[in-house]
């Protein structure tokens, strides 16, 4: 395209990293600031309403749970949200602030978005402008949109204090880590965030579609059908074919901005629209993209310095932060590089540039090589490019990120929390190679806090390699596969990593609105979600009641460049054995058959 | 079963925050400061009827007006209740045998040397409003024959029309299809 496009692209790419470096410092010290109980700008404002809060709903603000009964707590909490979700999905057809008069979801659809949304993953498999009413969209999706995202920070601040607190029982109580989360962090935030997104073009109304004559009529060709919807034949057999004018565009409106705003900031990353972030009503100018990046990435990177803060060492926090950017930057990188090269079977016919099948004009490669690495990287999965139409490599990194566990950066909450059983196991084996009881921040790690690390980080790895093996030798599972040979396989794997890791982006091509997927899906989010989270709480409650050793000579330095070069391998090793295999069959062949030539 | 009582109670008024007061408030700021942002941008003919809006695509097949790309949404091209991208990997013979009709089409509309990609690849949206800078450009002369126009009117009108990079760096150079060609009608 023009000149040195990759010139801007890296200005780009610095400018995001050095801002969101300086977010995680204030943000984080304002979060830790906010689960600590200390007081802060918003304290004076919100003090009393979230008094009033706990009042109607009888909760004492003193009051302390252990990790069972936190567990309970939010799995009960949950459990009602995603009730909830389900009647309003199934009965919308019923209930006002409808304008286009879309009908209920049919069950198994229901089951599956609701499911979808109480997790953080956003999977859809419908289509908003088509399928959602806007009474769903803001008191359904949007809801589940800020309660799943306070749930993830609520389980791993709850983790936090099980490192940080001594001999004690109780990890904090979850009605006011979810409230606080709610009132100081996510609320505030996404209301400027959603005024300066309608400042740059998203819409923001409740008005029905609106139809808008063309400057160019034009039309359309399809087979003409008869009354029972068979197509026509003529003599010879032939469909016959009728032209279809078009003359008018119906746009379609919606409350966007306030939706767009706390998808992007909660990680949860479900489209208004089919399109998702390539919408130019989500996402209107290369700024309102840079904007949704930088909102993406900000919680989970503000809560690696937050951490630091609570247990009283920002270098561990740092430490965090270094490793999960390293990998971010390593995959901005390869995917960059594959997509610039673009696809050389379009070259032969002519076509100069990089590859844009599935990509918009105004993002540039940059923008969208940065959207699509930073929304797989943190489990949010909106996306501003198609995932199926990138290269094979620069497919096969939005799906390496996400089957790494969602660690660099990962969801709000969740990354934070699968990194730290990350950093467990890595401590853990290198306490055995250099021969001493392994511990991190002064408590050690026995029995307990391996298992539920291991069952932590593999439980999503499982999932993925079991489902995506029954849905290969199943007919309702091969059926649904839209494009053929080796990206046929690729599109299954996405879709099972993406539900189990709780990211939600697809491949879109596969057809993944049947009774199958819908089912399948669904429980690969369930299990991805709900047993990491009980295994961290579990593993919070045994921590917390150790006492704390004080570092000695032996004790092995966590904040330091060799352990996070060491915590790298461990990730990366556990990745690469767990999913080579199946890599290697479906993105990496269809890499050589693309460069050979079919 | 407090502990159920409770958690509707957390979930009732929650949700009444960020399912009711949450949008209503942005609706509200939006509408006071952003009012044409909000409405989607919509554009008016000199005689008051809409004729589309800023940020949505629209397609076109006219010799005289400038092509946008092609776009996969459902139905037709450019239909905006059907946003999304064709989903087709890059070795999808579906894929190459659709660029390889769209070359041809623009070959025998009388361009020749290489095609920015842009032009020949559908966007992710299907309803991109834009095409880069060089897609404008290679598609001038066919423009300038069918309304009969000198080239350097046509590209003079480009060059107004074209969108720089946000702030100096964010994005690509640009050119949005429908403004561009409502002030080809309007030369």
């Amino acid at each position: 395209m023009t000149n040195t496009p990759w010139l801007f692209d890296i200005l780009q790419i610095a400018v995001l990293f050095i801002l969101l470096t300086i977010l995680a410092k204030f943000l984080g010290s304002y979060m830790a600031k906010v689960y600590q109980g200390e007081r802060t700008v918003l304290s004076p404002l919100l003090i009393p309403l979230e008094n009033l809060i706990y009042r109607l709903a009888g909760v004492d603000k003193d009051a302390e749970m252990d990790w069972k009964q936190y567990a309970q707590a939010l799995l009960v909490f949950n459990g009602l949200g995603m009730i909830l979700l389900f009647i309003l999905l199934l009965l919308q057809g019923n209930f006002p602030l409808n304008p286009q008069k879309f009908s209920g979801f049919s069950w198994h659809l229901a089951l599956n978005t609701a499911v979808s949304f109480i997790t953080n993953t956003n999977w859809q498999a419908y289509s908003g402008e088509s399928a959602a009413a806007y009474l769903t969209q803001v008191m359904g999706l949007a809801v589940q949109n800020f309660l799943s995202a306070a749930t993830g920070m609520a389980i791993v601040i709850a983790f936090i204090r099980g490192l940080v607190r001594r001999t004690s029982e109780t990890i904090g109580n979850f009605w006011l880590d979810l409230t606080r989360t709610v009132l100081y962090v996510l609320l505030p935030i996404a209301m400027i965030a959603a005024v300066v997104l309608v400042s740059q073009g998203v819409i923001q109304n409740f008005s029905g579609y609106k139809n808008v004559s063309l400057l160019q009529s034009t039309s359309y060709e399809k087979p003409k059908l008869d009354s029972d919807n068979n197509p026509i034949k003529d003599v010879n057999g032939n469909r016959v074919i009728e032209k279809i004018p078009v003359k008018e565009q119906t746009l379609p409106m919606g409350p966007v901005a306030s939706q767009e705003a706390i998808k992007e900031f909660g990680t949860n990353g479900g489209g208004f629209f089919n399109a998702n972030s390539a919408h130019p009503f989500e996402n209107p100018t290369p700024f309102s993209n840079f904007f949704e990046i930088l909102l993406i990435l900000s919680i989970p990177a503000s809560l690696t310095y937050a951490f630091g803060r609570m247990v009283g060492s920002p270098r561990q926090g740092w430490a965090l932060y270094a490793a999960m950017l390293f990998l971010l930057l390593l995959a901005i990188g390869m995917q960059y590089w594959a997509e610039y090269h673009g696809n050389p079977l379009l070259s032969k016919m002519g076509v100069s540039g990089f590859n844009m099948e599935g990509k918009e004009v105004r993002f540039g490669l940059g923008g969208s090589v940065l959207f699509s690495t930073s929304t797989t990287a943190t489990s949010c999965g909106a996306v501003n490019t198609m995932h199926d139409s990138l290269t094979p490599l620069g497919g096969m990194i939005p799906m390496v990120l996400i089957l790494l566990g969602e660690v660099v950066f990962g969801g709000v909450g969740s990354g934070l929390y699968t990194m730290l059983a990350f950093v467990v196991i890595a401590v853990f084996i290198a306490g055995l190679m250099i021969g001493r009881t392994p511990e991190y921040l002064g408590k050690k790690i026995e029995v307990t806090e391996m298992w539920m690390s291991v069952i932590t980080v593999l439980t999503a790895g499982v999932i993925v390699l079991l489902f995506v093996a029954i849905a290969l030798i199943t007919r309702a599972g091969i059926s649904s596969i839209a494009n053929p040979g080796p990206h046929g396989l690729s599109q299954v794997l996405y879709a099972f990593a993406s539900a189990a890791n709780n990211n939600g982006s697809a491949f879109a091509g596969l057809n993944a609105n049947t009774v199958f997927y819908n089912l399948m899906t669904a429980l690969a989010m369930l299990i991805g979600r709900f047993v990491p989270a009980i295994a961290i709480l579990a593993m919070s409650g045994s921590l917390v009641k150790k006492k704390y050793v004080p570092p000695s000579v032996g004790t092995l330095p966590t904040d330091q460049i060799p352990f996070i070069l060491w915590l790298l391998v461990v990730i990366l090793i556990v990745g690469a054995l767990t999913f080579f295999p199946a890599l290697a069959l479906g993105p990496l062949v269809e890499h050589l058959i693309m460069q050979g030539g079919i | 079963m407090k502990e159920i009582k409770r958690a509707v109670l957390f979930l009732i008024t929650l949700s009444l925050l960020t399912g009711i007061l949450y949008p209503v408030v942005v609706t509200v700021l939006a509408r006071i400061i952003f009012p044409h942002q909000a409405a989607g941008s919509l554009i008016h003919k000199s005689d008051g009827t809409c004729i589309g809006s800023a940020l949505i695509g629209q397609s076109f097949s006219g010799l005289g007006y400038f092509w946008s790309r092609p776009s996969a949404t459902a139905d037709f091209p450019y239909n905006p209740k059907a946003s999304g991208g064709s989903n087709w990997g890059a070795t999808n013979p579906d894929l190459l045998n659709r660029i390889k009709t769209n070359v041809a089409m623009l070959r025998s509309a009388g361009m020749d040397g290489s095609i920015p990609a842009d032009l020949v690849t559908s966007s992710a949206s299907g309803l991109d409003p834009h095409i880069s800078l060089e897609s404008a450009i290679i598609q001038i002369p066919r423009i300038a024959k069918e309304r009969q126009l000198p080239q350097e009117k046509i590209y003079q009108l480009v060059q107004n029309y074209t969108e720089n990079r946000q702030i100096g760096f964010l994005g690509n150079k640009r050119v949005n299809v429908l403004k561009l060609n409502l002030a080809l009608d309007n030369l």
